[in-house]
């Protein structure tokens, strides 16, 4: 992790890779940052959502006359007003379709029923109590597992001939293969262990609530809108398909955003009612979510029942994975994920390990709940596939009687077996994991810790260490196998050199705090060697950007940087050309020091990349076909995806007489290649960690047995604070991609995607004296009590005596 | 953003013009204090006040910690961080400082008062069970005078309290004994967040012997927030393992926890009987002058 080898700019920022503060806090720090709702327009009118008390009622009648009448109300948009302009449904990124407002019936708690324009967020918050709508309840559907009696209500008898609350099965990986390998585990005298495991239903909870700024120019027939998006493009050209307009006129501003997590990759309902607003009332109609809305109805994560079996040898060769899974998809089907993948990359569930045998069922329902599923940092439910993958090596390690350490060095790929194909047809780029989790133990103190263990449970105290190791698959595409509603995941960007050798670049992805204006520079200077405060970055803009298909799913750096790379190294090739012409001799004749064209053997006779880009511009006679300038751009199409990886090791103490646990110490090990700021990776991995504590022990978003959700504040909906967090210890390794210009994988999501299982293995393993292999998370105090009493609570639903 | 519905605002400029204020606008008007659980009930909606009179420029009159005689006297607009700071209230009754310690976060302790606080009356107030047990009386004040109600008597079930409409409660008493000790215990699942359950113990010893008891309940359904029956085990005992197991068990079976997402009750019954003795065997051994 030294920094000794990077030469500096004047202004002390490395040239290319290493520590630097990031350049957009200079603004943040000072309260400088533009977000949506910074945004003001003259003539703005502010818009609120009525949203359903009910989980699944019909709807009667909807009396807004009264709110009409009041006299800052400008208008009030009803899902009749939407189904005139064909806009009361919309198509949703998993091919099924959403209600913008309700029409037939609200199918759940928190649905979007009417949007009221008015002249200030009060009155339109006023305005809303004075509709009156309807409601005939109808018969709920909370429980996932339910969803598919007989005796169900059918909740989206919208559909034709829809007559249960099915959604999809999918399967991946050989059903035939893993049950020979069963049996064959058994015959030899080999174990198989089947353990039942919910990942609850949690949510992204970004700082910055959903938010747009709809401006339909009455005149122009533009639409220019303002967007906390985490893909402004694709989002663009959604609203030309649904909406039809011609999607030159439209234009997606996507300005500094509050965090994302995968919450603002979906379009929702109140964007489209913005933009209806502003057509309508001809102004800018702005419309922020509250808290409440935002956790109560926008893009929930995870909610995946899972049942996995793990066949292994008696000395605990693991031979064989099955996996069924339950997955409650919410009200209407709308998680944003490839469109070949409908439950994710869930089946990279097989892990970090060797073996050849693995399949895996899911079974995606309808519930009175929210939709999404897709989000909070979660690779695509990459999340969901190592907390059961981690979770089941566990029991298997207890079942064994065996250290889970020994179990997994024991099982792990082994470095010379990279690229890797996997029984469900990943290929791994590349890995040396024994030395990641060998640098684990060795950061933890394992031995050492162990025996502190065994003194303390002599003693009754309860102390628990747990191991997870995770192998996330990020950088989607490659785009013949990945799109988002037949737009293919590639990723353009462009770089401008301007004559005094200061650059430009432009990406189609979009920050949400990861540190684009900072990393981005700092690649484009890795590669021609402009200081990073010498490139400005510009994104977020579709007007002003290339089309890409935005920041989510780890994709930023091993997309949208390789892009980056690219592009500098044809702006090299292109200075090398001028280089050439300047010193008048051969493009062969010349070497490349970072930031400068030399002559072999005679270093002294150059041009640095500053001279070069004004000569670029400049009269110099240019060889026959050379245009001037140096810009240059590029489309990134991955060859695959990036395969970081990592070993997490937790502490925790547990008070028997409380159940609160204590995370006493957290070591985390991750390898993502080179990393381009290792400040800034950091504190990706500080945050993933903290989000996976807090999925771990507090997170949940449960629901009553009439729907209602009972996550819906941040009273109810807990997130970890420093309080609950370690100082985190963290290591790392550098196994470069092959494929990736940089070698750089994507980080944004490993810590979140890892951590719970090492959090949740660590209390079960405090817990061992009493019995109990598997308790659902959140293990709140509550749960972790209940399950020293054997009896751990289903955490989905509300907690009943 | 959560917006309020519309409310008229009034600034009160003394006791008398707050309560002046009271009596002209009726029943639907609330005094403001910090305001840290009134304003977000506000902008939820779940309060819908015609009025606020903000009795902030009150602070100066009512802010005030004090030794009056025998008393330790808490003003009613004391932030929760004046409590926390106060020396003379961590000398008499160090279990006012393990509460605050766990109520909220600085931003709230800043701002919160300890009179909003005990009139909000939440069943999960920490220092409603926190005064109970140190057996405080509250002074409340209306326009035919002043009257003082023990703090036990305070609460008149969740969010309900004995202070009147056009009333207000002004002070606290916490009257100093000789040979008290006492402490307190808080499960919550995060910092910041609401108990679990939480207990208050306070003992005053008089040669080797719990002469009184105040034991105090939190958000576990404990009438006036106390456990008279767990008193009633310790006084005129010595402190044992023994008598401390019997205290905790009878504040375990007098409780009437609900169930919620915070637990089971059964979880919380439990919590109340272990934090009972946790808070005992601490405020004994502070009693005993020893440091705990």
């Amino acid at each position: 992790m030294t920094d000794t080898a990077v030469p500096t700019s004047a202004a002390g920022n490395p040239i290319g890779f290493g520590r630097m503060l990031r350049k957009e806090d200079v603004r943040f720090v000072r309260g400088h940052g533009n977000y949506v709702d910074d945004v003001q327009l003259p003539g703005m009118l502010h818009g609120a959502i009525l949203r359903s008390p009910y989980a699944h009622a019909r709807i009667v009648s909807i009396d807004t006359s009264e709110a009409e009448a009041h006299p800052k109300v400008h208008a009030v948009i009803t899902g009749a007003t939407l189904e005139t302009l064909g806009l009361a449904w919309m198509p949703t990124l998993s091919y099924d379709t959403q209600a913008v407002l309700a029409t037939d019936k609200v199918r759940f708690h928190g649905q979007e029923v009417a949007f009221v324009v008015a002249e200030d967020r009060y009155s339109a918050r006023d305005a809303l109590n004075l509709i009156d709508v309807e409601y005939e309840p109808l018969p709920v559907v909370v429980d996932a597992k339910k969803a598919l009696d007989a005796d169900a209500a059918v909740i989206r008898d919208d559909k034709d001939g829809k007559t249960d609350n099915h959604i999809y099965d999918w399967e991946a990986g050989d059903a035939v293969k893993a049950d020979e390998a069963f049996a064959a585990a058994l015959a030899d005298g080999g174990v198989v262990v089947e353990q039942e495991m919910l990942y609850p239903r949690s949510h992204p909870a970004p700082m910055e609530t959903c938010g747009t700024v709809a401006h339909m120019d009455p005149i122009t027939g533009k639409l220019v809108l303002w967007s906390n998006t985490q893909a402004p493009h694709a989002h663009r050209t959604v609203y030309a398909m649904v909406a039809g307009l011609p999607e030159h006129k439209i234009q997606v501003i996507a300005p500094d955003i509050g965090g994302g997590f995968g919450n603002k990759v979906p379009i929702y309902p109140g964007y489209v009612c913005s933009i209806v607003g502003s057509i309508v009332t001809k102004r800018p109609v702005k419309w922020m979510e509250d808290r409440s809305e935002n956790l109560m109805s926008t893009g929930f994560a995870r909610d995946y029942h899972m049942k996995g079996r793990i066949a292994a040898t008696k000395d605990g060769k693991i031979l064989g994975l099955q996996v069924d899974v339950l997955a409650d998809h919410g009200a209407f089907h709308a998680t944003a994920q490839p469109t070949n993948y409908p439950a994710g990359f869930f089946h990279i569930f097989t892990g970090s390990y060797d073996y050849g045998a693995a399949h895996c069922k899911v079974t995606a329902v309808y519930t009175n709940k929210a939709p999404g599923g897709v989000a909070y940092a979660c690779s695509f439910r990459i999340t969901e596939a190592v907390y059961l993958v981690e979770r089941i090596v566990d029991c298997l390690a207890d079942e064994l009687g065996m250290d889970p350490a020994e179990l997994r060095m024991k099982n792990l790929i082994q470095p010379e077996q990279f690229p890797y194909t996997t029984p469900t047809g990943w290929e791994y780029d590349s890995g040396d994991y024994p030395r990641a989790l060998q640098l684990a133990l060795d950061m933890a103190g394992y031995e050492e810790l162990r025996r502190e263990q065994a003194e303390k449970r002599a003693k009754g105290e309860l102390m628990g260490i747990g191991i997870s190791f995770f192998t996330e698959g990020v950088g989607a595409g490659p785009r013949k196998h990945m799109d988002i509603l037949g737009l293919g995941m590639a990723d353009g960007c462009e770089l401008r050199i301007h004559p005094t050798g200061k650059a430009q670049i432009r990406l189609s992805v979009q920050t949400q705090g990861q540190g684009h204006e900072t990393t981005f520079a700092q690649i484009v200077s890795h590669q021609l060697g402009i200081p990073p405060e010498d490139v400005e970055v510009i994104h977020g803009d579709t007007d002003n950007t290339p089309f890409g298909l935005g920041t989510y799913g780890s994709r930023s750096t091993p997309v949208s940087g390789a892009a980056a790379a690219v592009v500098a190294e044809r702006v090299r090739e292109k200075a090398k050309i001028i280089a050439a012409t300047a010193l008048e001799c051969s493009v062969d004749d010349l070497e490349w020091e970072l930031g400068r064209w030399q002559v072999k053997g005679d270093p002294d006779n150059g041009k640095t990349i500053q001279e070069l880009a004004l000569l670029a511009h400049s009269s110099l006679e240019l060889p026959e076909g050379v245009e001037g300038h140096l810009d240059a751009s590029a489309v990134y199409n991955p060859p695959n995806l990036t395969y970081p990886f990592g070993a997490y090791i937790c502490v925790v103490d547990i008070d028997p007489g409380t159940g609160m646990v204590k995370v006493r110490r957290f070591i985390a090990v991750d390898d993502c290649g080179p990393r381009i700021n290792p400040m800034i990776v950091e504190g990706q991995v500080h945050g993933g960690l903290v989000d996976g504590i807090g999925m771990a022990l507090m997170e949940v978003i449960a629901f009553d047995e009439n729907g209602t959700c009972l996550g819906g504040s941040y009273m109810d909906y807990l997130l970890p604070t420093p309080m609950e967090v370690p100082m985190f210890e963290l290591g790392e390794t550098v196994t470069p991609s092959p494929h990736h210009p940089l070698g750089c994988k994507g980080v944004g999501e490993s810590a979140t995607v890892g951590s719970p299982a090492a959090v949740v293995n660590a209390v079960m393993d405090a817990l061992k004296p009493y019995g109990v292999r598997h308790a659902d998370m959140p293990l709140t105090p509550a749960q972790v009590w209940m399950t020293m009493q054997g009896r751990p609570l289903r955490t989905d639903l509300a907690f009943t005596d | 953003m959560q917006v309020p519905a519309p409310f008229g605002y009034e600034r009160a400029t003394s006791v008398d013009h707050a309560i002046q204020l009271l009596e002209q606008l009726g029943p639907e008007a609330r005094l403001v204090a910090g305001g840290h659980s009134f304003i977000p009930m506000m902008k939820l909606r779940l309060a819908q006040p015609e009025h606020v009179i903000d009795i902030n420029p009150l602070a100066a009159e009512l802010g005030t910690i004090s030794i009056d005689g025998s008393d330790l006297v808490i003003g009613a607009m004391a932030r929760h961080n004046d409590l926390l700071g106060s020396a003379v209230v961590g000398e008499h009754f160090p279990v006012l400082h393990d509460a605050e310690r766990v109520i909220a976060d600085p931003v709230v302790r800043n701002r919160g008062t300890i009179g909003g606080s005990l009139c909000q009356a939440d069943p999960a107030e920490d220092l409603s069970a926190a005064l109970s047990a140190l057996h405080a009386t509250a002074v409340i004040r209306g326009s035919g005078g002043t009257r003082t109600v023990a703090v036990r008597e305070l609460h008149t079930g969740p969010y309900e309290t004995v202070v009147g409409d056009a009333e207000m409660l002004t002070h606290i008493r916490v009257p100093i004994r000789n040979g008290c000790g006492s402490a307190y215990e808080k499960v919550e699942r995060r910092v910041g967040d609401w108990a679990i359950a939480a207990a208050a113990a306070a003992v005053w010893m008089d040669g080797g012997i719990i002469s009184d008891a105040g034991i105090g309940l939190c958000a576990v359904g404990a009438e006036h927030f106390v456990s008279t029956d767990a008193e009633a085990v310790l006084r005129g005992q010595a402190p044992s393992d023994d008598v401390i197991a019997a205290a905790a068990a009878a504040a375990a079976a007098g409780c009437n926890p609900t169930t919620d997402q915070r637990g089971p009750a059964e979880y919380k019954r439990h919590l109340a009987g272990e934090l009972t003795a946790r808070a005992l065997r601490r405020a004994i051994a502070r009693a005993q002058g020893a440091a705990a």
